[in-house]
């Protein structure tokens, strides 16, 4: 074990492996059906506490000046192919690290009572899950990043698939298979790296240069993947269909982490290892993303479904964040990053309001409510703040990255700021005409005249999001203060390959 | 100190009022919204005379960092200079009579008003945010929360459909302007590094010849710039295109279009403009075209004005008229007179807009011009106001608008520009049609013979005194502020005043030129201002049956006038529901039949070919033996063969 970290003992595969302690415990309950659900329930509550609180350790000790990676552990597994377990966050990574381990306990409280069938082994998945995204941000070596990468979509699958709403096979396989096959080309172009690099080791291959025409090919091959889990128009269909099906929970954390991994992938690969490969296609992601952006907003406008409708929206999002992932400027990555983690709160808190409502009316058909203002004015402000943040009003989270997304794409070309920008636009629409037909207006159907407002159990799911929706609207800093530095270095690096790029053709011809 | 209370006694307000209304009560609640307004209209005027006295001097107050990337930086800050301390201490004052007055137009409603006045108390704070930032950020915020609140309290009355769509149409057509606004910020920061004024303006000179190319052509930056935040402003401030949310808000609560036509949000447009006078200085081209697009809203919408039977509406209207006056005076380069005007009109406007509210009241929720008439006995105090504020905006002097109107009539002539003609022939039909449509309503709602029915008129009655208390302060106002602020904003000492706050280029010295005017330009705004009040006389007063006669002789016009130039229409037809059409198709074949159809179909056929391959597990030894030594044969045929 490398004893290279600062707090002396591995504090990321703590949080990593501590879901599973969990799992374990939960699976030696015995007794009757209702025992058994009640202690699942509360083990994996404290559990996921546990592994929140731990996880603050790196929110304090994280060093905000340092771009490389922190709290590195690292340990042989496969020398003789220099395949190692090796964990460690930078600045890109450590918040979405955080927001997972803030996600999942708010689920557990979410799916407290909407839950009712085999609640332990529902109890066992989400910790798993847990486990698998948190080891995938850490992970920084290629092999266990693929195998977590991939694993994730297991217990997701199970969740959706047992769980979820009537076509929710139909669903889940569809979300498994559509996120597998690019993983295949994933796992060749991993191979491809290893044997010209001859190692899978991060840190190593994000400074090792590879020949201009094999990044062409390795871009293309984790494009592939990445672009479905992103997810990318075109390939952005199983999004809308695994959310409706998956259970509030599930969608929480599908919108919150599983939509990041696609983007996590392009701004820890594609980018930094494939800069000339990423330069290149830039053009074409750009298309894709405005594409999405436009598109799937108009389409997220003709939903009659609240969840289809959040579902398109991310869509949405997730092409202003793959826009300025690429415009290479700090203002465009930054303001990616910060759109993947106040997507990742709002779109969640959106999920969850819109579950707050399906447990009591059993329906997410817009047309059935409306006029919900009068009997619950909490929800009211919730759903207000949390669609206001969607649209990206300035003072909530949704505004800076977006903000900055404009400020980074419009030093690209001036139609890319515009095009990509019209999601501010097309947002409003679609928000308020979905809170209109929900919120407003009057009751006209007997079972909403006695609907009840947010119980106390569901203010303290929604009570944190409200908090960090403001905090990252009004003090981004304490946020971007962390990936500030990573960004910086990983700009300078970037445009250092370019140069040397351009250098090698001038002396060429 | 007291400026930053100015700016956050409403936020105070509005949270407490907001956040616990329920659990204190509503008239707590109520309490708790007005005096944190009434301490910022105390602050407000306060610090701006501090200011004016050389009291104190214009500074910055940092308030904290707000966002950072890389070189991007932006704080929190209040800034304290003539032009923010004017805003801030018309709109608190302003704000507070409105808050003073809702206590009793809201007393009647249903519903808990703690909403209400939690909403008025955030739209002001808005307001006092984008008035007094130190940056377009902070602007933006402001900016961007005004039109939340706007949102919220024209669709105050939630279980009104027509209300909701108010709403939306609001937010969503000041977002239409809000993305190019955004762009334009982004350019400037893409150009200057930052967009902080305090860098912004002084480097300015050195960007004269920066170039931005956009649609293939090559333009200077700083006329792209200039161009993308009046769209922004044109949005804000509902000018020709984008004018159409205006009109619908009086959906909401009397007070609220006070608010919004008044005090804040539509002014915003204007203020931009002067705030960022020092970039727009050098942006002719983007001058000339916000002189054009104000000329022509003033004439649009006061030809509309003339039409129309709601007594909201009609002022409305006018409103959007007298947004058209101040950004021709910004684009001619006077934008201390279009300021002027915005504090001048601020006053009678919110007279206009609440007094037609007192109106409403005593005609129980009656708006239709046509069904009033004759009420000048019964509510006398309604009426006295409502004549002043009518006198103001049609520019009799010495009322109020007579200064403020005319120095913006004098500066289009004096800009001796086609653009400037334009805006001058614009401006003063306007000018006519104003004081017949005002005059039209004066008689329509309070001379001649009454058209209500008896059951209404006999509850017909005065408002209670707190909505005539703020009605009398305005109406003080509207005929005071011009006398009185004349002299500070474009008389002689405006060098002094204005301490900078608000640029003018080195060649423009239309301030100097507009007391050097012909006299017949001076005059003329009062002459058809006489003269469209006589119309108006002859029209609905000596022969009522004109108008009538009129509209039928002249049916299209009239039909076009009334229908607002169909702009709703037209929107509805070619935005509106072609979208709406195209997000059904894009859904239903693009991603259901199109996208779909690939996995789907390779499923599919995953599924049937695998359904006749299991025709060939026959079960038989024989056949699986056989088939193999086909395979042997195929394959060492193979190897034989490639050898």
């Amino acid at each position: 074990m490398n004893a290279g970290n600062i707090l002396g003992f591995p504090l990321l595969s703590l949080i990593t492996w501590l879901p599973l302690v969990g799992a374990a415990i939960i699976l030696s309950i015995r007794g009757d059906e209702e025992t058994v659900a009640s202690n699942a329930r509360w083990t994996a509550l404290w559990t996921s506490l546990i592994v929140l609180i731990v996880s603050l350790l790196i929110w304090v000790r994280f060093d905000r000046a340092d771009a490389g990676f922190q709290f590195v552990e690292s340990v042989a597994w496969l020398p003789e192919y220099k395949v190692g377990y090796k964990m460690g966050v930078d600045g890109i990574s450590v918040l979405f690290v955080l927001l997972s381990t803030v996600l999942t306990p708010i689920c557990i409280l979410a799916s407290w009572e909407s839950i009712q069938t085999k609640v332990r082994e529902y109890m066992i998945a989400f910790l798993i899950l847990e486990t698998m995204m948190v080891g995938m941000f850490c992970a920084l070596d290629f092999i266990v990043f693929y195998m977590f990468f991939e694993a994730v979509l297991i217990p997701m699958y199970l969740i959706i698939g047992v769980w979820g709403g009537p076509r929710r096979v139909y669903a889940a396989v569809k979300f498994f298979l559509f996120t597998l096959t690019g993983s295949v080309l994933m796992l060749l172009a991993l191979l491809a790296m290893w044997l010209h690099a001859g190692t899978t080791d991060i840190p190593t291959l994000m400074h090792t240069q590879f020949p201009a025409a094999m990044q062409t090919w390795l871009f293309l091959a984790f494009f592939a993947s990445f672009a479905v889990k992103v997810p990318m128009w075109p390939v952005h269909t199983w999004l809308p269909d695994a959310h409706v099906e998956a259970p509030t929970a599930g969608s929480v954390i599908l919108a919150g982490v599983l939509l990041k991994m696609g983007a996590y992938g392009f701004i820890r690969f594609s980018i930094p290892m494939l800069p000339l490969a990423s330069h290149y296609f830039a053009p074409f992601v750009f298309t894709l993303s405005v594409v999405a952006v436009i598109y799937t907003s108009l389409v997220a406008l003709a939903q009659e479904d609240m969840k289809k409708l959040i579902a398109y929206s991310s869509v949405a999002h997730m092409g202003v964040v793959t826009i300025g992932l690429f415009t290479f400027n700090e203002q465009g990555i930054q303001g990616g990053l910060f759109m993947m983690l106040s997507h990742g709160v709002v779109s969640a808190a959106l999920f969850l309001i819109v579950g707050v409502i399906y447990d009591r009316i059993h329906s997410r058909e817009i047309a059935r409510y409306g006029g919900l203002a009068d009997r619950m004015p909490g929800y009211a402000l919730a759903f207000m703040l949390f669609g206001m943040a969607s649209v990206g009003l300035p003072g909530t989270a949704g505004f800076v990255g977006e903000f900055y997304v404009i400020l980074g794409a419009l030093q690209v070309n001036f139609w890319l700021a515009m095009l990509g920008g019209a999601g501010m636009i097309l947002g409003a629409v679609y928000t308020l005409y979905l809170y209109r037909r929900v919120v407003f207006g009057k009751i006209v159907r007997d079972d909403l005249r006695h609907i009840a407002d947010l119980s106390p159990r569901e203010w303290a799911v929604f009570a944190p999001l409200i908090v960090l929706t403001l905090w990252m609207g009004i003090y981004p800093s304490s946020f971007t203060g962390f990936w500030d530095a990573s960004v910086a270095a990983m700009v300078k690096q970037h445009t250092a390959a370019l140069l040397e790029s351009t250098k090698l053709a001038g002396v060429l011809h | 100190m007291i400026y930053a209370l100015a700016v956050f006694a409403p936020l105070a307000g509005a949270l407490i009022s907001g956040l616990f209304g329920r659990a204190i009560g509503d008239k707590a609640a109520m309490a708790a919204s007005v005096m944190g307004m009434i301490v910022a209209a105390i602050c407000g005027p306060l610090a701006f005379f501090q200011l004016t006295s050389g009291v104190a001097h214009p500074e910055v107050f940092q308030l904290g960092t707000w966002m950072e990337a890389g070189k991007f930086h932006v704080a929190w800050a209040l800034r304290y200079d003539t032009l923010s301390a004017a805003m801030v201490g018309m709109v608190s004052f302003i704000a507070m009579l409105i808050h003073v007055y809702s206590i009793g137009y809201m007393g009647h409603d249903a519903r808990p008003r703690y909403r209400f006045f939690a909403y008025l108390s955030l739209f002001t704070f808005a307001m006092l945010m984008l008035v007094t930032a130190d940056n377009l950020a902070q602007l933006f915020f402001g900016w961007e929360g005004v039109g939340l609140c706007s949102y919220l309290l024209i669709g105050y009355w939630y279980d009104r459909p027509s209300a909701c769509a108010a709403a939306i149409k609001a937010f969503v057509v000041n977002r239409v302007a809000d993305l190019p606004f955004a762009v334009g910020l982004a350019l400037i920061f893409f150009k200057f590094g930052s967009i902080e004024f305090a860098t912004i303006f002084p480097a300015v000179g050195a960007h004269v010849a920066d170039t931005y190319t956009v649609f293939g052509h090559s333009f200077a930056a700083i006329e792209v710039i200039g161009f993308l935040l009046f769209i922004g402003a044109m949005g804000k401030s509902a000018q020709l295109g984008l004018h159409v949310w205006l009109p619908d808000a009086m959906e909401g609560p009397t007070p609220v279009s006070a608010l919004i036509h008044a005090a804040t949000m539509v002014t915003a447009g204007v203020f931009l403009m002067a705030r960022m006078s020092p970039l727009m200085e050098f942006a002719p081209y983007a001058l000339g075209f916000v002189t054009v697009v104000g000329a022509s809203t003033a004439l649009f919408a006061a030809t509309i004005g003339c039409t129309q039977n709601d007594i909201k509406r009609v002022i409305a209207y006018s409103t959007c008229s007298q947004l058209g006056y101040m950004f021709v005076a910004a684009g001619v380069g006077a934008y201390q007179a279009s300021v002027f005007h915005l504090i001048t009109h601020a006053f009678f406007k919110a007279l206009l807009f609440l007094s037609a509210g007192s109106v409403i009241h005593a005609m129980s929720d009656e708006q239709d011009l046509r069904k009033m008439g004759g009420l000048a006995k019964l509510i006398p105090w309604t009426c006295t106001v409502m004549w002043i504020g009518n006198l103001a905006l049609a520019g009799i002097p010495p009322l109020a608008g007579s200064y403020s109107k005319d120095a913006i009539i004098s500066a289009a002539f004096a800009a001796h520009s086609a653009v400037g003609n334009y805006a001058f022939v614009c401006t003063v039909l306007a000018a006519f049609l104003t004081a017949f449509y005002s005059w039209r309503l004066l008689f329509m709602c309070f001379h001649g013979r009454s058209r209500a029915d008896h059951h209404v008129l006999s509850h017909v009655h005065e408002s209670p005194m707190v909505m005539v208390g703020p009605l009398l302060v305005l109406a003080i106002g509207a005929v005071v502020a011009g006398w009185a602020l004349n002299g500070w904003f474009i008389g002689e000492e405006w060098k002094h005043f204005w301490q900078g706050s608000i640029f003018n280029g080195p060649h423009n010295e239309i301030i100097e030129h507009l007391e050097h005017v012909p006299a017949w330009v001076e005059h003329i705004p009062l002459v058809v201002g006489l003269l469209g009040i006589g119309l108006s006389y002859y029209m609905y007063m000596l022969s009522p049956m004109t108008p009538i006669r009129l509209a039928e002789r002249f049916g299209g016009i009239y039909r076009f006038l009334l229908n607002k130039w169909y702009f709703d229409e037209l929107y509805d037809a070619i935005l509106v529901r072609p979208l709406l059409c195209l997000s059904r198709v894009l859904w239903k074949t693009g991603d259901v039949t199109l996208i779909d159809g690939v996995p789907n179909g390779l499923a599919w056929l995953t599924g049937s070919s695998s359904r006749q391959i299991v025709k060939l597990q026959t079960g038989s030894l024989a056949v699986y033996a056989f088939s193999m030594l086909i395979g042997v044969v195929v394959l060492v045929g193979l190897f034989m063969i490639c050898r």
